[in-house]
């Protein structure tokens, strides 16, 4: 079994050694990003792929944490690293209360309230100007001038987020969320409490993305409505890492992440400098072509579909 | 007091009364047969006692307590289970994840969980299966799927509908032989079944519905030549 | 006094040209089951038809109706036949996919209008924008009125459509029973491909009949389907008359958030009221008036 172990462990000792061999500012900012997208798209999943319930509203979590950290230094004068303990709590919190709320619902319509949901605290963190500075967003000094900080929290942060969700799938929560997402009303006869148990997933997941969203606002230093709590950028981004990864899956958001981030950036990019100025301009395009081409043809992701997917490049042998 | 008691209950959607001041007592140990044509209202008797429906009146007792208004979840907690007519396999699941996940209602950590799906996979004769989707298995293996989860509960009342419904001759003798040997083990059994040589064989009592009335109670034999009963069956499979 | 009986004709007004646009979304939500968060991105579409017709052929952007309406039928026919359609099969964990692949599509046609005319903002200019008259104290914008005036007619047109002609009673009836509609005879395939054709074309309608009143740029789709969707659960699910008075109920509210409470909230109000509905109203406003 010595092969099963040696390319998980290259594949470690390249994440840890990664910031130290590669100098650049550039390149370590991506794979900080990609990090901070396995948490969140991992938390979508564990709500999604394994409970079954699908939100589109995720940036709510990622924004009330980002603003947690912004506004405990703006506000109240303490350190945004507070932000990543107390983000992932409040967080949880608005996850109740959007549980609360949308939960009574099913199906799509679920799926649509969450949108709204996300969509109102856009509203009120843009329009409660005396808490949030509106538009104008918030702006931190950064507390480390190297990278090296945030690339190591970014990848605990991805670590703990990946074990955490895979200990939880492994016991009697992760049966009965996959239950739920199954049949929820045969769950219920097998005395399972549906509403409590989609709320412990969200809680889960909401924790998580606030995490994340507080440790966006320390690493980057600025935050604004538009950008936190954006329905595109952040909200259908989660779900798209979740879908191309694989949704329920545990690896799943983590192959997403660095595809995204990766096809993102090739694209924001201009290939690297190599196409035309703008080509640059069309990396939501091709998110847009990715999602009706993963959906038509991939639908399980790259982790979910990869007998598929091999199986694809052995006939072409 | 009587182990299981539904109280004249009734069931009202909208204008139709789909099941109408219905009365009868269960054992503990028997094996209670309810039956009627179609569309007599058993199943929406399952429903009302599995709390899936809520009561329009009457009450139900369990081992002397009301059950009247609890959550289904809490129901399956206090030992009554249940099957599903219309089976509901948790399809992108194993079977032994199926019954693993109903087992953790009454333990805790995964490995508790496993071994007493496995035990009741072996009692249900399904452990060749236990690695195959659910959604792979055929009608009968399904069926044996869904008794296999309720039993996981460890239900002291275990409710069957239709649990024979689409089994050729020898999956109903494996049936049949399956049920008996459930109450055995001590579990009191409700079943509703359409088909006569199920129900007729192994019904200590039966109870008749029509158009969400009683017709008869009785044994079997009583039952199978009330005249009430035989006219509402007119035309339908008789029991030979 | 007049502020209010102002707020409230300015909301009714819109609110007729918002029922145009969920009456689109309720026929394809009620009919196919389908959930269109591209909705608002079709009608971009028509506004940029209409921008064009302006622009380069001088054609009234009220006539320009006439060319967007078909067109946009033809888009809806093709996106329906060639993404939707083909998800019916895909077997998937996830059951939203359908939601999530109109999500695509309309990211698609933003960015390729945003590719085409870039982001800034276009208007469509004629003699009478701007001009309103006057009833009393209470002013009424002339392309207000003409559009509510046209989407009237629309209105009226499909309610004839849907109740005297064959074509329209197999919607109907699809959108009540898809099963049953098919087990009587009505060939469903068809029906939900021209039903979203339909929807594309009177939220085309809706963009054309709004482009004097609005600034046009790609993202403007995004908050008018999220209108729509307030205005279809308001008007219970597959129920054109309910769309209308959600419509106008939207209007209405909009308004008087806009005067009353500010500017910035006035999003807002559609999707607390979208929230409340979803919450405490499953059915819908024809739940209340049995329609």
């Amino acid at each position: 079994m010595k092969r099963k172990q040696v390319i998980p462990a290259i594949i470690a000792a390249f994440f840890i050694l990664f910031p130290l061999i590669v100098k650049s500012d550039y390149y370590q900012h991506l794979v900080i990003l990609a990090l901070m997208w396995v948490v969140i798209g991992g938390s979508w999943n564990l709500l999604a792929g394994y409970t079954g319930q699908v939100s589109f509203g995720h940036a709510v979590f990622f924004g009330i944490g980002a603003y947690t950290a912004g506004i405990l230094t703006t506000k109240v004068g303490i350190s945004a690293w507070w932000g990543m303990a107390f983000g992932g709590f409040t967080g949880a919190l608005v996850g109740l209360l959007i549980g609360w709320i949308c939960f009574r619902l099913r199906g799509p319509y679920f799926a649509l309230a969450t949108i709204a949901a996300g969509e109102i605290f856009r509203l009120i963190a843009t329009n409660w100007e005396s808490l949030t500075d509106g538009m104008v967003g918030i702006l931190i000094i950064q507390s480390f001038r190297s990278k090296l900080p945030y690339y190591y929290l970014a990848l605990a942060l991805a670590v703990a987020s990946i074990w955490v969700f895979d200990l939880v799938m492994k016991s009697k929560l992760g049966f009965y969320f996959v239950s739920i997402r199954e049949d929820q009303d045969a769950a219920e006869s097998l005395g399972i409490n549906a509403t409590l148990y989609k709320n412990i997933s969200l809680l889960i997941s909401s924790f998580f993305t606030g995490m994340a969203g507080a440790f966006y606002m320390n690493y980057m230093a600025f935050i604004d409505p538009e950008v936190v709590f954006s329905l595109h950028y952040i909200s259908i981004m989660a779900i798209l890492v979740g879908i191309i990864g694989g949704v329920a899956t545990i690896w799943g958001p983590a192959v997403g992440a660095f595809i995204m981030i990766g096809i993102q950036e090739t694209f924001r990019s201009a290939l690297f400098g190599l196409a035309p100025k703008w080509v640059s301009q069309s990396h939501v395009l091709v998110f847009g072509l990715l999602v009706i081409f993963v959906i038509l043809f991939m639908a399980n992701g790259v982790v979910g579909d990869w007998p598929k997917i091999k199986r694809l490049f052995v006939r072409n042998r | 007091m009587s182990f299981f008691e539904v109280k004249e209950i009734s069931k009202r959607f909208g204008g139709l009364m789909a099941v109408g001041g219905v009365s009868f007592q269960v054992e503990r140990g028997e094996i209670f047969g309810l039956i009627g044509p179609n569309g007599s209202g058993k199943t929406t008797i399952f429903n009302l006692i599995n709390q899936y429906f809520p009561l329009t009146a009457g009450d139900i007792f369990f081992k002397d307590e009301s059950i009247k208004g609890l959550k289904t979840y809490k129901i399956c907690h206090l030992g009554i289970g249940r099957t599903f007519q219309v089976v509901k396999p948790l399809k992108r699941m194993t079977v032994l994840e199926n019954v693993v996940a109903s087992a953790f209602c009454r333990v805790n950590t995964f490995k508790e969980a496993q071994n007493l799906a496995l035990e009741m996979l072996d009692f249900c004769n399904l452990l060749p299966d236990k690695d195959k989707f659910a959604s792979s298995l055929p009608i009968a293996g399904r069926k044996r799927l869904e008794i296999t989860r309720a039993l996981a509960t460890k239900p002291e009342l275990l409710l069957l509908d239709e649990t024979a419904a689409g089994l050729n001759t020898a999956e109903l003798d494996e049936a049949i032989e399956l049920i008996q040997r459930i109450r055995a083990r001590g579990v009191t059994i409700i079943i509703v079944e359409h088909i006569m040589k199920v129900i007729m064989t192994i019904s200590d009592r039966i109870h008749a519905i029509n158009y969400g009335e009683t017709i008869a109670e009785g044994t079997p034999e009583e039952v199978a030549n009330d005249k009430e009963v035989i006219k509402a069956y007119l035309g339908e499979e008789s029991y030979a | 006094m007049d502020v209010f009986l102002q707020t409230l004709v300015a909301g009714v007004l819109i609110g007729g040209i918002y029922g145009l646009i969920g009456i689109g979304m309720t026929l394809i939500m009620g009919v196919m089951g389908i959930i269109n968060l591209a909705h608002g991105q079709l009608m971009m579409v028509a506004m940029y038809v209409t921008f064009v017709l302006h622009a380069y052929l001088k054609i009234d952007p009220y006539l320009s109706l006439l060319v967007a309406m078909p067109a946009l039928f033809l888009l809806g026919i093709f996106l329906q036949k060639t993404l939707l359609n083909p998800l019916m099969e895909v077997d998937a964990v996830l059951p939203e996919n359908q939601v999530l692949m109109t999500v695509g599509m309309g990211m698609v046609l933003a960015e390729i209008a945003r590719f085409i005319f870039s982001s800034d903002y276009k208007s469509v200019v004629t003699s009478y924008t701007g001009s309103a008259f006057f009833l009393g104290n209470i002013s009424f914008s002339v392309p207000m009125i003409i559009a509510f005036g046209f989407a009237v007619l629309l209105t009226v047109g499909l309610f004839l459509f849907l109740l005297k002609t064959d074509l329209g009673r197999s919607i109907r009836a699809t959108a009540q029973d898809k099963e049953a509609a098919t087990l009587m005879g009505v060939n469903s395939g068809r029906i939900t491909v021209i039903t979203f054709g339909i929807g594309s074309a009177l939220v085309a309608a809706a963009g054309s009949l709004l482009m004097p009143i609005f600034y046009l740029f790609p993202d403007i789709g995004g908050p008018f389907t999220l209108k729509a969707f307030v205005i279809t659960i308001l008007g219970g699910m597959g129920s054109t008359v309910g769309a209308i008075f959600g419509g106008v109920t939207l209007g209405i509210a909009e308004s008087l958030g806009a005067t009353y409470i500010g500017m910035g909230y006035k999003e807002m109000v559609g999707y607390v009221i979208f929230l409340l509905v979803l919450i405490f109203l499953p059915g819908g406003l024809k739940k209340l008036t049995k329609v």
